[in-house]
């Protein structure tokens, strides 16, 4: 066989297992990024949130002498713990939107009342200090555990661990500095969304939200049930109960049921919508699905381009077949048998597509390695694509290879000797 | 000489054997019922003038081909009715072909063509290697064992050919217009061989249409329109007369 003809014969093959294997692994890569944004968040995690109704009619009825009232309530926590089983108010939190300040800084920044294991519950790690404690929640300390951007913004010269922060006539003394967003989160602070009343400037949404932490009890103790703001000349009130709430499911399987039992409970409570669910897992079931979805079509690509590769082979198998009457008249003259022609056209099309596989497994391990050091994407090369991929293509020779290995047995020795 | 002793076996026994072809709407009747022994030792030329049928009786003599009507026994054997596996295995076992073409496959060296009949009688690699090495060497090519078809003359090419021709120690060895290609000398170099092993006993069968071959072989048959015009061994079996050795030059 010629071997320029052969190589390029084989590159069908070579092309179609590599970029099965490559695009697998750019997909599995990416989608596992994609999941293990969502598992740093906590997938056992139901995340309500207080959002202010959109609805103006209530709100402009209340007037500004009423209190507005809105967002998750203690009723509703209440329905969810007494009807749900297995679940756990893991974190309520209750804020305030103001500016806090030190010395002659201010900021406009959020004031988040919390309990003491906030931080492992929505996978915040400390960089500084430590997080106020199950005592200094008893104790309704003003002790608070600010952000690295409010750090930033408040702190720029000095360490702020020890020192004291002010918010109207509050202070609070900085035992900590959390990390500003979860790990591998993209974000799941709502920022400046419960108050409308602050026109931010434009632009300001992508900037990083900035966040003091004390505990629950305390800024209840400081500030009660209803929040009185003044704001550029303006007076507004607003009673919240809570403005996130983490509800955690103890079994994995009971998220997505009591996410559907939650949601109906809170559509009862609420007239309007006030509120907004996140349900993780739910995420991590549709990026699932996403994924699966992305396979079908890597799938139906990869058939694609080795049922080409595999046309390729036959079609040169067949050339392969014509050019060598003469052979297998010799053959069959010499005590071949019809079966040990089909073997020997077979395994000569298995070997070529075979060494095709193999040289693609080896291009399509290597592709996702050089997109990983030069793209900075991640890949993962599970060891079953390539085992599957070199499968594939062996398979393709038997296929492809049968056609021609019949059509040589079957020819009439007498003829195929004659043949030039 | 022994194998010229009148109650030799015979090999070959053709009885009536006649071969059609369709052509299109004609029927074209290439042989014609042919009758013809064949005795153990026998060195025979079939002459006769192109389009004769010597062509189609060679395919038959040598199973390559099938009777459409009439008896071929082969060594005592009924093989004019063989499936075509058993047909493999006869023409891998108990015949030798010798090709005006030489017909030696060109990506093997000497050594692997002449192992091609082995393989496929399923000889172990060793053996199979040590025997056709052994044979090369018989045929005056032992110092060509990993050489290419093309890289030798037609002669030597042919002498490849006689020993595969050889490698499964044949009942029969069929050459049709073996020094067709060749030149005068190359030619008698193979004629040498062919008259060697016909000395050490082998049945050979020689389609030629060369009147010196003839005079070289001690039974001459020649045929005319698909029939057999002249056998020198006559209807009754009789020996034929001595070879005369130093006949052709």
């Amino acid at each position: 066989m010629h071997k320029l003809r052969s190589l390029l014969t084989a590159m069908g093959i070579v092309f179609g297992v590599a970029s099965v294997i490559a695009m697998l692994a750019i997909g599995e890569g990416a989608s596992y990024e994609a999941q293990q944004q969502i598992k740093n968040l906590g997938s056992q995690n139901i995340i309500l949130t207080s959002e202010k109704p959109t609805n103006t009619k209530t709100a402009g009825e209340q007037e500004r002498s009423l209190v507005l009232e809105y967002g998750i309530t203690y009723r509703d926590l209440d329905q969810i713990r007494a009807t749900i089983p297995g679940v756990e108010i893991a974190v309520p939190g209750r804020r305030i939107k103001d500016f806090l300040w030190h010395q002659s800084l201010s900021v406009d920044a959020t004031l988040l009342g919390t309990v003491p294991w906030y931080p492992e519950m929505r996978n915040r790690r400390l960089l500084k200090g430590r997080f106020f404690t199950q005592i200094e929640m008893k104790g309704r300390d003003p002790v608070c555990v600010i952000n690295e951007e409010l750090a930033r913004k408040l702190f720029p010269l000095s360490s702020p661990v020890g020192k004291e922060i002010r918010l109207q006539r509050n202070y609070f003394r900085v035992v900590g500095i959390i990390e500003t967003k979860a790990s591998g989160a993209d974000s799941d602070q709502l920022g400046g969304k419960g108050d409308a009343t602050v026109k931010k400037p434009s632009g300001d949404e992508s900037e990083l939200p900035m966040e003091a932490m004390i505990p629950l009890s305390t800024l209840i103790d400081r500030f009660g049930e209803v929040l009185f703001k003044y704001r550029s000349g303006s007076f507004e009130a607003e009673k919240v109960d809570f403005h996130e709430v983490t509800i955690k499911i103890g079994d994995a399987d009971q998220v997505v049921p009591a996410a559907e039992a939650i949601r109906h409970i809170l559509k009862r409570n609420h007239e309007d919508v006030d509120y907004k669910m996140t349900v993780r897992l739910e995420l991590l079931r549709r990026a699932e699905r996403t994924k699966q979805i992305f396979n079908i079509v890597l799938g139906s690509i990869a058939a694609i381009s080795l049922l080409v590769g595999g046309i390729g082979i036959m079609n040169i198998m067949l050339a392969t077949v014509t050019e060598r009457t003469r052979e297998i008249g010799i053959r069959r003259a010499m005590g071949a048998k019809q079966r040990d022609i089909v073997m020997q056209f077979l395994i000569e099309t298995i070997l070529l597509s075979g060494a095709g596989g193999l040289i693609g497994v080896v291009v399509g391990m290597a592709v996702p390695l050089i997109i990983e050091r030069f793209a900075n994407m991640m890949t993962i090369t599970q060891i079953w694509a390539p085992t599957l991929a070199f499968s594939i293509s062996v398979l393709t020779g038997v296929i492809f290879g049968i056609y021609p290995a019949i059509r040589a047995a079957g020819m009439n020795p007498v003829d195929a000797l004659r043949h030039e | 000489m022994s194998s010229l002793s009148p109650n030799r076996r015979p090999i070959i026994e053709l009885r009536d054997v006649e071969k059609h072809y369709q052509m299109g709407s004609i029927l074209v009747k290439a042989l014609r019922g042919i009758s013809l022994t064949v005795f153990e030792g026998d060195y025979i030329s079939i002459l006769g003038p192109s389009g004769c049928g010597k062509s189609t009786l060679l395919n038959i003599l040598g199973c390559l081909d099938q009777p459409t009507i009439g008896d071929y026994l082969l060594e005592g054997k009924d093989v004019s009715e063989l499936a075509d596996d058993d047909l493999s295995k006869v023409r891998g076992k108990r015949l030798g072909f010798i090709f005006q073409s030489y017909n030696l496959i060109q990506q093997l060296s000497v050594v692997e063509n002449i192992e091609v009949p082995l393989y496929y009688q399923g000889m172990p690699e060793a053996e199979s290697h040590a025997r056709a090495a052994h044979l090369a060497d018989q045929v005056g090519l032992g110092d060509r064992l990993d050489h290419r078809p093309t890289e030798l003359s037609g002669g030597q090419q042919q002498r490849v050919a006689i020993a595969r021709a050889l490698a499964n120690d044949p009942a029969v060895i069929l050459a049709d217009e073996a020094t067709g290609n060749l030149d005068s000398k190359s030619g008698g170099d193979i004629l040498k061989i062919f008259d060697d092993l016909n000395t050490e006993g082998k049945t050979l069968i020689m389609i030629t249409h060369d009147e010196e071959m003839a005079e070289r072989t001690p039974r001459v048959i020649r045929l005319k329109d698909g029939e057999v015009g002249f056998d020198t061994m006559g209807e009754d079996g009789k020996a034929p007369p001595a070879r005369k050795t130093e006949a052709a030059k």
